[in-house]
């Protein structure tokens, strides 16, 4: 893709000043631009500064009637039993008893109408607000959020997966490749972020400084938005050098890593608060795998009883470390499962009537939006879909998401502008 | 559109089995059991409790009230007199077979989780259950009393059973590690030999000691693209004099979620836990073993259920392909014989009970 920086062009600084409300102060200006140290001091610095988000993608589709809106007792109920939390009168699945006690920081969404029982499109139009078309690419939320919640030299990506979920996660579209994701594929410190012990730090540096000049050279006289995102690529590279314990699990206590279990997810939902309270804008944590098409119920307990303590303890630490203010939360699938059970105790792929949760930064804690049917097979009140989820997540952190970005002179809407925020939702 | 035709003077004949009847009940069938006196089929379903269907009159009474979750695992005394229902809930019932309007006599929080599975010793004095909890139980069936917890498993217990001298408690997990407890004797493990066989040993019990028996690998994986396990004994069964012991499950899973997997049953040598052979089927279908019986003419009947569709096999001599099979109408997810072992009853996912007689149907 072509950029006009070469005329002028000032997007990056005016939309960023246009969009985000309050986020004056960056890391750089509290003076973090060298390693970040991550304990409750920083935390305590970032608090009330800057916001963040938490994405967690469950894969596959997660159960509704198995986790946030449970129908006990009917034809479509399943076997489990609901419990109450810790919002009077709200009732969630008895495979959540974790995150049932921390229900007063977050907010059930229970009227999803996505009309789509498709995996890839599911994915997309959740993380992107976007209805899918052919021969169009829409930003991942995680891009948006890395371009407009980015503090100004700050040496971490804006947008991190942990563990990658597929070729078409996480891609910057029309924002350019800057803003793509980085990935942690299995929980661990990406890619090429450790100098080869072949290499000497002075050998390093003449390496860089060279390449420095050449890019720059090149730059004054042909340079593109692909050439910039090379160079910020080189750039980012070195400031991961510099930072690569911030990737290191091993940083964090012996006890926080016993307290978040030895399960892959829980290990990444601490990977996710190091991150967080490192100041990254997005991160997203990616839990496989929810399409129970076979003994949906087995699985169910075996994959929530993964995600529910971990998931439950990220948000109670999230808040008693200050930064739940700060920091949206989401949890998401491309879809949720026919309330139909089929004959191998399985549920197909629903995006009839279905729930996310929202919580934290932003977000009227406790709330319930919406309702199903008796049988959960239809949305009886409130119909939502992505692009309200999405126009709610971004208006949340406070990104005004019926504005555009200008990107070369062509505007693209920052979200679906046929859509809307769940306005009774935002704090 | 069946009848019904008991078999009293009836030759088994497998080669010949055939529906005889045909029950609706409300919602999806998920259990069945014959009860002893050959008067009722229990039944439990996607609902909260059981019922019971009386054979002849084909009435049906459901028996509600302390279950608030499904119930897959149903029992009773050898004489017909308790009927005992576990549930997902955790809770173990007592209830009076025959009562007109059955009420519990009893109610017990016996696991933390699902029971999965009971079972009930051939004197009719215990009661063993086995679930989530990676607990195995057994209950005095007279005081309700927990006479004795088994800890070990590691991960959720699939089936138990007694063996029929009642000397030993079989177990089986999630991931097909297969326990054997003794009854009577010490419940872990030390240096004296195990008893090999299930042999009565009322004299010698303080002797018997818990053993592990080789695990079942054939039916557990972990699916690496899904991330989760699939296996387990979903259901399991001795052989008539207590030498084998036959556990059923799904095996050659390419797909967990989409249930890409054959029916199997690994039939077990009590003595040294060996597996001898593992009854299959001819062709391979997708399926899940949901039912296992020994019949008392020494061929095997087992319930397959999946996306391959219900099954009935027939195995006979140890052999490990079938020698009939019947296509039914729907999914099994449930099978019981009945005493006088002429007929199968079958859950199906349908929600019908059905009976199959396993001689000539008549002219």
């Amino acid at each position: 893709m072509k950029c006009q920086y070469a005329c002028g062009s000032t997007e990056h600084i005016t939309n960023r000043r246009r969009f985000i409300a309050g986020i004056a102060s960056s890391a750089a200006g509290l003076g973090l631009g060298g390693l970040l140290t991550g304990n409750p001091a920083i935390a305590e610095q970032l608090k009330g500064k800057q916001k963040r988000i938490l994405n967690i993608f469950l894969h596959g589709g997660v159960s509704q009637l198995e986790s946030w809106d449970p129908k006990p007792g009917t034809a479509t109920g399943g076997p489990f039993r609901a419990i109450p939390t810790s919002v009077p009168g709200v009732h969630i699945s008895e495979l959540l008893p974790y995150t049932a006690k921390q229900m007063h920081h977050l907010a059930i969404v229970r009227s999803l109408d996505t009309k789509n029982n498709d995996h890839a499109r599911g994915q997309e139009e959740m993380t992107t607000g976007h209805k899918q078309i052919p021969g169009t690419d829409y930003p991942h939320l995680g891009a948006i959020a890395a371009k407009m919640l980015t503090p100004e030299r700050f040496p971490l990506p804006g947008h991190i997966l942990i563990r990658g979920a597929g070729s078409s996660s996480g891609k910057a579209a029309y924002l350019g490749p800057k803003y793509a994701s980085v990935v942690m594929n299995e929980g661990k410190p990406p890619q090429f972020t450790e100098r080869p012990a072949a290499l000497s730090v002075e050998s390093d540096l003449r390496r860089n400084q060279l390449r420095a000049r050449l890019n720059d050279r090149f730059a004054g006289r042909r340079r593109t938005a692909d050439t910039d995102a090379y160079t910020f690529s080189y750039d980012q590279a070195q400031d991961l050098l510099s930072q690569r314990k911030v990737f290191e699990l091993e940083q964090e206590s012996e006890a926080d890593r016993e307290r978040y279990g030895k399960s892959e997810f829980g290990q990444h939902c601490l990977m996710a608060r190091r991150l967080l309270e490192h100041g990254v804008p997005f991160v997203q944590v990616n839990h496989s795998n929810y399409d129970t098409h076979h003994e949906n119920f087995d699985f169910h307990i075996e994959q929530l009883g993964e995600f529910d303590q971990p998931f439950a303890m990220l948000v109670e630490d999230l808040q008693q470390r200050g930064l739940l203010d700060d920091t949206l939360i989401c949890v998401m699938s491309e879809f949720g499962r026919t309330p139909q059970i089929n004959a191998r105790y399985g549920r197909d792929h629903w995006g009839k009537s279905w729930s996310v949760v929202l919580g934290g930064c932003g977000i009227q804690r406790g709330a319930v939006i919406g309702a199903t049917s008796e049988n959960g097979t239809e949305v009886v009140d409130r119909v939502v879909d992505h692009g309200h989820v999405v126009h709610t997540i971004l208006q949340a952190v406070g990104i005004d998401s019926t504005g555009e970005f200008d990107i070369a002179g062509r505007k693209y809407p920052v979200a679906d502008p046929a859509k809307g925020s769940i306005g009774e939702l935002l704090a | 559109m069946i009848e019904i035709s008991l078999a009293q003077s009836a030759t088994i004949e497998p080669e010949k089995t055939h529906a005889v009847l045909e029950h609706a009940f409300p919602r999806p069938l998920n259990a069945c059991y014959w009860e002893p006196k050959d008067r009722y089929i229990f039944v439990g379903s996607e609902d909260f409790g059981i019922s019971r269907f009386h054979i002849e009159s084909k009435e049906i009474v459901a028996m509600i009230g302390p279950h608030d979750s499904w119930v897959r695992a149903i029992g009773a005394t050898p004489d017909g007199q308790v009927t005992f229902s576990g549930g997902y809930d955790g809770r173990l019932v007592w209830w009076p077979t025959a009562a007109q309007k059955p009420e519990p006599m009893r109610v017990v929080d016996a696991h933390q989780g699902w029971i999965r599975a009971l079972s009930v010793s051939s004197d009719g004095r215990r009661v063993a259950t086995c679930g989530n909890d990676l607990a195995v139980k057994m209950w005095d069936v007279e005081s309700g009393e927990l006479i004795q917890t088994y800890d070990g498993h590691q991960w959720h217990v699939y089936n138990v059973s007694f063996s029929p001298s009642g000397d030993w408690l079989v177990s089986c997990d999630l991931r097909g590690f297969v326990k054997v407890w003794p009854t009577n004797g010490r419940v872990t493990d030390d240096a004296s030999p195990p008893v090999a066989t299930d042999q009565p040993a009322t004299a010698d019990a303080v002797k018997l000691v818990s053993r592990d028996l080789p695990q079942v690998e054939s039916l557990y994986k972990y699916d690496p693209t899904f991330r989760a396990d699939i296996g387990g004994a979903r259901c399991m069964a001795f052989s008539k004099d207590g030498s084998r012991l036959a556990v059923g499950g799904v095996t050659n899973v390419t797909n967990a979620f989409a249930g890409i997997g054959n029916f199997a049953v690994a039939l077990v040598d009590f003595a040294d836990g060996k597996v001898m052979v593992q009854l299959g089927s001819k062709e391979k279908v997708n399926g899940t073993a949901w039912g296992i019986e020994q019949h008392n003419q020494g061929f095997w009947i087992g319930l397959g259920g999946g996306s391959g569709g219900g099954w009935l096999y027939f195995w006979r001599d140890d052999i490990a392909e079938e020698f009939f099979k019947l296509k039914l109408k729907s999914d099994g997810r449930g099978m019981a014989i009945s005493p006088d072992e002429s007929r199968i009853a079958v859950a199906h996912a349908d929600r019908n009970l059905r009976i199959y007689a396993l001689y000539t149907a008549p002219a």
